[in-house]
């Protein structure tokens, strides 16, 4: 808050539609000037990523900018109560969605992101930091837009005690509903629990232990349990056939 | 005095102590560390600090044993639930008794 | 005093000597969107770039918006940026105009005017840039190319001393796509006028400084102990840069005599105001076809000035106090609306003279909306029916006529 803060790299606040072109102006002003050896990273959550700034990043990410780009992903407007986002899962709960829950799945913003033929792309989750710190370290030595995801759970928002904020992060890869993995030059990786749960052959927990969980799947039906979990599994084995074939 | 001597034209902050939030009044609850479990303590060298890795406010360090900062500690309780050991438990504020 | 140096004369649109005073004026990063009828200014740039005739990084992005956000981050790193608009573009950058001037990032922008639907319309008027009045921008009107070109360059020299971002604004196809004698200055001269862009932000990770956080209403203390400004004060600086601009951009148009022999020390054009009754006031291309609407009414013995608006914002209350002190009627033509209530140089102009002894009537006329033909005849019959109106009544009427066929 002006006229301390609590960052002390150089850092600018922009309007949440134009990180993407924030970031951009960021590389191409130091590149002008021929300020050499500065790593620009843009931080934007679900809202600005998914919803909002999707346009700016999208435009830097095709134009191939050269910056880091993390998005801060907790499934929801989270800075003004908790509304539904692009990124709010189906059968949520949330102040724009209240009795029904969200009708809509999440929308695959790393997919939207690989498709930009990026040089780098990864998921991460707050729970599995180690794996977090290894991604953001190999994204610095890689030139081109790259793109960090991080689901990061949101205990007043998802309605779950503060002290289980972990162990719900490690469901949602331990069910395959977040998977951990990246994309770099277009090989694809399993990482961290994710590849231990591919290369031990392991089942993953059903679905509904994570709903089970939180507040905001209470009014979550039976159907869409069924049909979410079928759409984990699909998609699971979707990403161990990229894993073995890659 | 108006505001002017500080010679700002626009919205120029500095890093300093005290912007991440220091808590105030409102925690519940407060991380207890007990050294006779603590691994890093046990073993009196630099391991383990899966708290430190873990708390989303970064108020520990890696000390032996590992510290609170309790001005910034929002008492959340991730700490607790990491310890793989079980040697921090949450207990209430005094001031809440 | 006699100007020693050639004259460089070529023929060329509007956009032509846009592009050519951006790069005269070394700016180094360019983002820009293209629309209708700024397209042109953006090929040229992005061909200079491309050729290496200059040297900068240019940014096509994929909106308006984005463009405005790039060039306020070069900005904030210490870059001279430029960008180009017109009307929508314009109305999709409307949330960074307001970020560029908070941030105080001298930015120069060339709007080349043009309506804005619904309905759908590419021709010009000045919606677009009006609408943007209350954004903190400095918005110059140039009447011809070569006004345009010269503009450009005072603009980063205008902005770069005040810390105040400048919209250079020209008629779209009037003048954006009219080919006209530009004289294209020496480099040498120009670095000369303008000198390389001082930044009051930098982004040093030696010296980490964030910029544009969460500011209160109240003023607070920062590290080194002293009290900070809160919102407020720091919307009262932007407000006074404003205010303080007129000088500067006087002065910038003296050196510029200086140097390039062509003399724009004025917040706006006069003509034949020393004797004039009647003042006609207009901006932007339409304050030349005012001129020759005078001529008209000159040659039947009325005596018509003119006041050709060029800076808009800051607006020059007492200037034009000073010069309108003679005048019984003041028509005032505008290309732009302020729905509910009349034209926006109108209601300068009558904000102006409160408190005066001026006590002339106003008749205002919203004139040339979507490229609608303005003829010099149409401005000198509409100044003679506002004189016949005197007979009627004196008092001001609460809206402004349309010259149109309703």
């Amino acid at each position: 808050m002006y006229p301390i803060t609590a960052v002390n790299v150089p850092c600018v606040n922009t309007p949440f539609a134009s990180t993407g072109a924030s970031a951009t102006g960021l590389v191409a002003g130091l590149k002008a000037l021929g300020r050499k050896g500065i790593t620009v990273l843009a931080f934007a959550g679900d809202g600005g990523t998914y919803d909002i700034g999707i346009q700016s990043l999208s435009g830097a990410a095709e134009r191939q900018m050269d910056f880091i780009y993390v998005c801060y992903d907790n499934e929801g407007y989270m800075n003004t109560g908790n509304q539904r986002s692009g990124s709010t899962p189906l059968g949520a709960v949330s102040g724009t969605t209240p009795v029904l829950g969200k009708q809509q799945y999440q929308k695959d913003m790393t997919a939207i992101m690989e498709a930009h033929g990026l040089p780098y792309v990864a998921t991460c989750s707050a729970s599995f930091p180690l794996d977090l710190y290894e991604k953001v370290k190999k994204a610095r030595t890689i030139e081109g837009t790259r793109f960090i995801h991080i689901q990061t759970p949101c205990p007043p928002g998802w309605l779950f005690p503060f002290s289980d904020t972990i162990k719900i992060g490690e469901l949602a890869v331990e069910t395959g509903l977040v998977v951990l993995y990246e994309i770099e030059d277009g090989i694809f990786r399993l990482t961290s629990m994710s590849e231990s749960v591919a290369s031990k052959g392991t089942q993953l927990r059903p679905v509904r232990e994570y709903f089970n969980h939180q507040g905001r799947f209470k009014t979550i039906t039976e159907e869409q349990i069924d049909e979410l979990q079928e759409w984990v599994t699909t998609r699971w084995k979707h990403f161990l056939h990229r894993a073995t074939h890659a | 005095m108006g505001t002017r001597e500080c010679n700002h034209i626009c919205d120029e902050s500095s890093p300093g102590i005290g912007e991440a939030g220091s808590t105030g009044e409102w925690r519940t609850n407060m991380p207890v560390i007990d050294e006779t479990k603590c691994t890093a303590s046990k073993l009196n060298k630099p391991t383990c600090f899966l708290c430190w890795l873990y708390c989303p406010e970064a108020v520990m360090t890696k000390g032996i044993p590992p510290s609170i900062n309790l001005l910034y500690c929002k008492g959340c309780g991730i700490c607790a639930q990491v310890c793989p050991v079980q040697a921090i438990t949450m207990a209430p504020e005094k001031k809440n008794l | 005093m006699a100007i020693q140096r050639k004259s460089n004369i070529h023929i060329m649109d509007g956009n032509q000597a846009a592009a050519i005073a951006a790069r005269l004026s070394r700016v180094q990063v360019v983002a820009a969107y293209p629309i209708t009828p700024q397209t042109p200014l953006t090929e040229q740039l992005s061909l200079f770039v491309e050729s290496g005739e200059l040297k900068a990084e240019y940014v096509a992005v994929e909106s308006e918006h984005s463009a405005l956000a790039v060039c306020t981050s070069a900005s904030i790193v210490g870059a001279r940026a430029f960008t180009a608009t017109s009307a929508h573009g314009l109305a999709y950058m409307h949330e960074m105009l307001h970020w560029a001037a908070g941030a105080r990032l001298p930015i120069v922008l060339a709007c080349v005017n043009r309506a804005i639907g619904a309905p759908w319309n590419v021709l010009n008027d000045q919606q677009d840039s009006i609408a943007q009045r209350d954004t903190g921008w400095i918005q110059i009107y140039c009447r011809n190319n070569q006004e345009i070109l010269d503009t450009v360059i005072q603009a980063f020299r205008i902005a770069e001393q005040v810390y105040v971002p400048v919209m250079v604004c020209y008629d779209g196809y009037i003048l954006s796509h009219t080919e006209m004698p530009v004289d294209i200055p020496d480099q040498a001269d120009v670095d000369k006028y303008l000198p390389p862009y001082k930044p009051h932000t930098t982004l040093d990770p030696a010296n980490p400084k964030n910029y544009n956080l969460v500011t209160l209403a109240d003023p607070r203390v920062g590290v080194e102990g002293k009290l900070c400004h809160g919102y407020m004060e720091l919307r009262y600086l932007l407000q006074e840069a404003l205010q303080n601009s007129r000088e500067t951009i006087l002065d910038a148009g003296q050196e510029f005599n200086k140097i390039f022999g062509r003399d724009y020390a004025r917040m706006f054009w006069e003509d034949r105001n020393e004797d004039a009754e009647i003042t006609i006031v207009a901006m932007g291309s339409l304050a030349m076809e005012a001129i020759v609407a005078a001529d008209m009414l000159r040659e039947e013995g009325i005596k018509v000035g003119v006041l050709g608006l060029r800076v808009f914002r800051p607006f020059p209350k007492a200037d034009v106090v000073r010069v309108l002190r003679k005048s019984k009627l003041i028509v005032v033509f505008d290309k732009n609306i302020s729905y509910g209530s009349e034209g926006a140089t109108c209601s300068e102009i009558k904000s102006a003279l409160y408190g005066t002894y001026i006590n002339a009537s106003i008749r205002n006329f919203i004139v040339g909306l979507g490229g609608r033909d303005v003829k010099a005849r149409e401005l000198a019959d509409a100044t003679r029916k506002a004189i016949a109106s005197l007979k009627e009544t004196v008092i001001n009427p609460d809206y402004p006529e349309w010259i149109c066929q309703i």
